[in-house]
């Protein structure tokens, strides 16, 4: 299966294309941001390669060289029968380079998720949050499938945090027909929520040089 | 009000707009471009003038134009492009207006890279344009204290009629962190007298200009300008410390490498070695005083940068062989490391 995790920037993609990753079996990670230089899928290569999964990444990413240009390894991961998680580049400028593939999708069953983070300017609002995901979608040629609310401030992120942004997540659901899937969050947050909706507890990658756990 | 997330360039552009920036003029480069995105999708909503000139030289001379006609205005760029526009900054300063420009630094020089340094410090603090001239330069740590500084920023530039200029590193830039945005709205500015709005038949012409032919004349303005920089070296001088009381090892770090260096700061503790930190949040006026108060007492002070050292001049400077004074640095976008700084502190304590 082909899961393809979409959002506006900020929204929390990378986390979640690699914690989803990290649950499926063999499975390889396409690191499709074309837009964003910094805190990417590639910062956890050496992680991820301990844990089996590959790493299909610009060959430029994270390097000094400015140029977004994709490896042909993408090509044979989406031809494939095993499961590939794609983290695409943020809003529709990030979806573009996905479009280019849509052969690959015609015909296949594919998921798309719409990861969405209630916190975040330009997507506070269902009317703007609409928008951006449409955009994402005519960008990338392909259909959202279900909607992730993972609402966060990241280390200030409370149970009240994600429910508040669960409102934004059906209000969108309810405009647009696309089911609500997931909640995400750290297991601690996520265990004192009720919901009907899959809890994806989250462990977190991207760290800052300075906090506990720095990749290397 | 409930706190957002957002990327420092974001939440730098953001309290630009709530500081009543109304005019911004940029050109895109790695790793600053949301600024100007920002910028770009706010500016038409909220009857402000967002322009991307065609190029830094033209976006540079565009906040001249506008802070001479006295409105709020700013550019950004990151270290490529603030080269070219240091021959506008010094214009600006020569003509004493007020502006904003912000530079998130990436590895140089010439192109360099678009992972974040702090070699861009010589160039902020020391000029980069000609003249005798000064630029009020603020080094934030955080996103929050970005947004706090941004505000101040186009105050601190009304008040002394003169550029300021924010700098991040560009990992200041591109990380988010959870912020709230201080009451602004409402709040009046003062008017500027000097400013070229027209006369409407009812004054004398004012003239923004910065050519003087009499030597006599250019020497009474530029030490007028000195006068007002001694103020400022007296008033707005700002930085955070800690354990400078007992301290054996005292380190000076600016930005996220400060955050950096706290983190190493934490491993000392553990072996027992007794560190402090003095952060300078304003890069000039440089926190000289504090600097020598500590050097007095300490073992060893150590300048940690990202860049091969720039700011450590400024810092055996202030310490006046009060105590040796040694550099630790990564550059060409990498980034120090807290055990690589604890080594360092191990060494000299």
């Amino acid at each position: 299966m082909i899961y393809i995790i979409s959002g506006h920037y900020g929204s929390g993609k990378t986390e979640i294309a690699l914690n989803l990753a990290r649950s499926l079996d063999k499975p390889a990670i396409i690191d499709l941001d074309i837009v964003n230089p910094y805190f990417r899928t590639a910062d956890a290569a050496g992680l991820l390669s301990e844990l089996g999964i590959k790493l299909i990444a610009p060959s430029y990413a994270n390097t000094n060289i400015d140029i977004p240009a994709l490896p042909a390894e993408i090509y044979s991961a989406l031809s494939g029968e095993g499961n590939t998680v794609i983290d695409v580049g943020g809003d529709d400028a990030g979806a573009v380079a996905l479009g280019q593939f849509n052969r690959y999708f015609t015909g296949h069953d594919y998921t798309m998720y719409y990861v969405i983070n209630a916190r975040r300017p330009m997507t506070e609002s269902a009317e703007d949050t609409v928008r951006n995901l449409r955009d994402i979608e005519n960008a990338s040629r392909l259909k959202v499938t279900g909607l992730i609310n993972n609402t966060n401030i990241k280390n200030e992120t409370t149970t009240q945090v994600i429910t508040s942004g669960q409102k934004l997540v059906d209000e969108v659901s309810e405009i647009t027909g696309i089911p609500a899937v997931a909640v995400a969050g750290k297991k601690d947050l996520l265990s004192d929520i009720q919901t009907h909706l899959a809890k994806l507890s989250l462990i977190l990658h991207l760290n800052f040089p300075w906090e506990e756990g720095v990749l290397q | 009000m409930d706190k957002v997330l957002m990327k420092g360039n974001e939440a730098i552009a953001e309290a630009a707009i709530r500081a009543n920036c109304r005019h911004f003029f940029g050109y895109p480069i790695t790793p600053q471009t949301e600024i100007s995105a920002y910028m770009a999708k706010r500016m038409p909503k909220i009857g402000g003038t967002f322009l991307q000139a065609e190029s830094e030289i033209a976006a540079i001379n565009m906040v001249y134009g506008a802070a001479g006609a006295g409105v709020r205005a700013m550019t950004s760029s990151s270290s490529p492009g603030i080269s070219l526009k240091m021959e506008g900054l010094s214009y600006i300063a020569g003509a004493d207006l007020p502006c904003v420009v912000v530079n998130i630094v990436r590895a140089g020089p010439g192109l360099g890279g678009i992972q974040p340094a702090q070699s861009d410090y010589f160039q902020a603090v020391k000029g980069g344009g000609h003249g005798d001239y000064r630029v009020i330069v603020v080094a934030p740590a955080s996103i929050q204290e970005a947004v706090d500084s941004t505000i101040n920023a186009f105050d601190l530039a009304d008040k002394y009629r003169m550029p300021v200029m924010i700098i991040g590193d560009g990992m200041l830039g591109q990380m988010m962190e959870p912020i709230t945005f201080p009451e602004t709205a409402g709040k009046a500015l003062a008017e500027k007298e000097w400013a070229t709005t027209g006369t409407k038949m009812t004054r004398k012409p004012n003239i923004i200009n910065s050519l003087y032919i009499q030597p006599e004349e250019l020497e009474k303005i530029i030490m007028a300008r000195q006068k007002k920089y001694e103020d400022i070296e007296k008033s707005e001088v700002k930085y955070e410390a800690e354990g400078l009381d007992d301290a054996e090892i005292v380190i000076v770090a600016y930005g996220t490498t400060a955050r950096i260096v706290k983190a190493a700061m934490a491993l000392a503790q553990k072996s027992g070695i007794k560190t402090g930190l003095i952060r300078p949040i304003t890069l000039w006026p440089f926190p000289k005083d504090i600097i020598y108060k500590t050097a007095k007492k300490a073992k060893a002070i150590i300048s940690v940068e990202m860049s091969t050292g720039q700011m450590v001049e400024d810092v055996r400077l202030a310490a006046n062989g009060a105590c040796p004074v040694y550099f630790y640095g990564r550059t060409g976008g990498a980034v120090p490391q807290p055990k690589a700084i604890f080594e360092e502190i191990r060494r000299y304590a």
